[in-house]
C-alpha cells in the first residue's frame, strides 16, 4: 500500500512534467544551445570542434541545472499556492511518503533531462565519453533536485529557496578554486582572519558536494573521461548526499504544522 | 516560520532522525577521506581571434578588451599557486597584449603591462620580445602610444645597456610621433650624446631650436647651455689628448 503511493505521487510527479510541456521547453533550450555552439564552432579559427563541444556541454549542462532547479521549486510553490499538499495529507498518506514519491518523481525528472543533454554530445564526442558525462550530469542533477525539494519545503518561498540553490550550486562548483586560494594566500597567511576563513572553507568542503569533479567538457573534449570506478565511486557518493538531502527535507517536514 | 508552527522534535519518526544522522556521518567521512586539493599551474592558453572575440563581447569590445586585460594581469596568481612573470609563455602574453588591443586600440592598459610588469623581468631575451612589442604597437598609434616606447627607450638604455636601440625608438619618437612633448622628441640627442655621437648630436640639437620648434624661454635656455656643454667638451677633448 505505501510503496503503492510513493509510486503514484511519483507518477505524477512526471507527468506534470509532462504536461507543463518541460520536455519541450528543455528541447528547446538545446536547440538553442546547440545553435549556438554551431555559431561559435564558425567564428573559430582553430580548434573549432573542440571550443564547439566545450560550449555546447559547458551550456547544457548549466541550462539543465537551471532548467530541473526552477521546476521542482515551483512545482511545489504551486502545490502549497493550491492547497493541494494539504488535500493529500488529509488522506492516510505519511509524510516521509509524500516526500519520498515527490523525491523518486523529480529524479526521474532529473533522469529524462540528462539523457536529453546526452544526445547532442554523443555526436559531438566519442559516444562512451558522452555517456560517462550523461551518468556524472543525471547525477549531479538528482542532487539538485533533492536539494531543491529541501530548500522549498524548508522556506516554503520561492526568492529564499531559489538564492539558496543557486549560492549552493555556485559554491560547489568554485569551492575547490577557494580552498586553493585560502591555502596559499599571497599576503597575511598568518593573520587570525585567515585562519578562520580557511577553517571555515574546510569545513564546508566536508558538507559539499565537489561537483567541480562533476560532469566536466574536458572529458568530452579530450575524450579522458574517468575510469568507470571512479564514475561509480562518484554515483556512490550522489546517492549519500541525495539520501542526505531527503533526510533532511522529511526531518523538517515532520517537524511543519500545516 | 515562528516556533509555534513546529511540531516538536519527538513528532519526528526514529527512522527519519537514523538516516540523517547516519547519512551526515558518513558524508563527513567520506569527504574527510578525500585527498587534498593540489594547485598545479596551467600553462597561458592561446587568445581566441579579435573578430570571435568581438562577437562575444555583445557589442562591447572595450568592456571584453577591459576584463580580458585582468584575466592575463591575474594569470601568474593562479589558485594556490604564484608564477613567477619570467616563467610565462612571453608570446602567448603579446599574443594576448596584441588582441585586447585589437579589441579597444584607445586602452593604454596593456601598454602599461606590458612596459611596467612583463619588460621588467630578469631575463633580456623576455625584455627585449616586450620591447619590441611596444615598438610594434607604436608604429601603428605613434601619437597614442609614444610614452611607452618612451619607457622601452629607458629601458632598453639602462637596463639592457643597449643604446642602439634606444636610440633606435628614440628617432621613431622623434619622427614619427609629432604630438609627443619636447623631452620626448628630444630623447635621441641625449642619447647620441652618451653614445660619444657629439657631432651628431650637435647638429640635431641646432636644428631643433633654429627650426623653431621649441617656444619656451626656459626650455631654449637649458638647451643652449647643453649646445656649449657638447662645444666646450668637444673643443677640450683634443687638447686633453696633446
Amino acid at each position: 500500500m505505501r510503496g503503492h503511493q510513493i509510486v503514484t505521487i511519483a507518477r505524477y510527479t512526471l507527468l506534470e512534467a509532462t504536461r507543463i510541456r518541460l520536455w519541450w521547453l528543455f528541447a528547446l533550450i538545446l536547440a538553442i544551445a546547440c545553435g549556438a555552439a554551431w555559431f561559435v564552432q564558425q567564428v573559430a579559427i582553430t580548434e573549432s570542434t573542440r571550443i564547439q563541444i566545450a560550449f555546447l556541454a559547458a551550456t547544457v549542462r548549466l541550462a539543465a541545472v537551471f532548467v530541473l532547479s526552477l521546476h521542482v521549486l515551483t512545482s511545489i510553490v504551486r502545490e502549497f499556492n493550491d492547497k493541494g499538499l494539504e488535500l493529500m495529507l488529509s488522506f492516510d498518506l505519511r509524510r516521509g511518503d509524500y516526500v519520498l514519491g515527490r523525491l523518486l518523481g523529480f529524479f526521474g525528472v532529473a533522469l529524462v533531462i540528462a539523457l536529453l543533454a546526452t544526445l547532442p554530445q554523443c555526436v559531438l564526442a566519442p559516444p562512451v565519453t558522452a555517456l560517462q558525462w550523461g551518468l556524472s550530469l543525471a547525477c549531479e542533477l538528482t542532487i539538485m533536485a533533492a536539494l531543491s525539494l529541501f530548500c522549498i519545503m524548508t522556506f516554503t518561498q520561492l526568492m529564499p529557496a531559489a538564492s539558496f540553490v543557486l549560492g549552493f550550486y555556485l559554491l560547489t562548483r568554485t569551492l575547490t578554486a577557494i580552498r586553493l586560494i585560502g591555502a596559499e594566500p599571497t599576503t597575511g597567511n598568518d593573520a587570525l582572519s585567515h585562519q578562520i576563513m580557511s577553517w571555515g572553507m574546510e569545513g564546508l568542503a566536508l558538507v559539499l558536494p565537489a561537483f567541480d569533479r562533476y560532469t566536466q567538457s574536458a572529458w568530452l573534449i579530450d575524450n579522458n573521461a574517468a575510469e568507470w570506478s571512479v564514475s561509480a565511486i562518484w554515483a556512490a557518493q550522489a546517492l549519500l548526499y541525495t539520501i542526505l538531502l531527503g533526510a533532511a527535507t522529511m526531518f523538517d517536514f515532520h517537524r511543519r504544522n500545516l | 516560520m515562528s516556533a509555534r508552527d513546529e511540531r516538536p522534535l519527538s513528532a519526528i519518526p526514529r527512522g527519519v532522525w537514523l538516516m540523517l544522522v547516519a547519512t551526515f556521518g558518513i558524508q563527513l567521512v567520506w569527504q574527510a577521506l578525500q585527498p587534498k586539493p593540489v594547485a598545479s599551474a596551467t600553462a597561458l592558453d592561446a587568445p581566441l581571434s579579435p573578430a570571435a572575440l568581438r562577437v562575444m563581447a555583445g557589442g562591447e569590445p572595450a568592456a571584453l578588451a577591459g576584463l580580458l586585460t585582468l584575466y592575463l594581469q591575474a594569470f601568474d596568481n593562479q589558485p594556490g599557486i604564484s608564477i613567477p612573470f619570467r616563467h610565462l609563455d612571453y608570446r602567448r602574453v603579446i599574443q594576448w597584449l596584441t588582441v585586447i588591443l585589437e579589441l579597444d586600440p584607445r586602452t593604454q592598459y596593456p601598454l602599461f603591462n606590458a612596459a611596467q610588469l612583463y619588460a621588467q623581468v630578469p631575463d633580456p631575451a623576455r625584455e627585449r620580445m616586450m620591447l619590441d612589442f611596444i615598438h610594434t604597437e607604436f608604429l601603428r598609434n605613434p601619437n597614442l602610444r609614444w610614452r611607452w616606447l618612451a619607457h622601452a627607450c629607458l629601458v632598453a638604455k639602462h637596463r639592457l645597456h643597449d643604446n642602439a636601440l634606444a636610440l633606435k625608438y628614440a628617432r621613431d619618437i622623434a619622427l614619427l610621433a609629432p604630438a609627443a612633448p619636447d623631452w620626448a622628441k628630444q630623447m635621441h640627442i641625449f642619447i647620441l650624446e652618451d653614445m660619444g655621437e657629439i657631432e651628431s648630436a650637435k647638429i640635431l640639437l641646432g636644428g631643433l631650436l633654429a627650426g623653431g620648434q621649441i617656444q619656451d624661454a626656459h626650455e631654449i635656455h637649458f638647451l643652449m647651455e647643453r649646445l656649449k656643454a657638447m662645444e666646450n667638451a668637444e673643443n677640450s677633448a683634443p687638447t686633453s689628448k696633446n
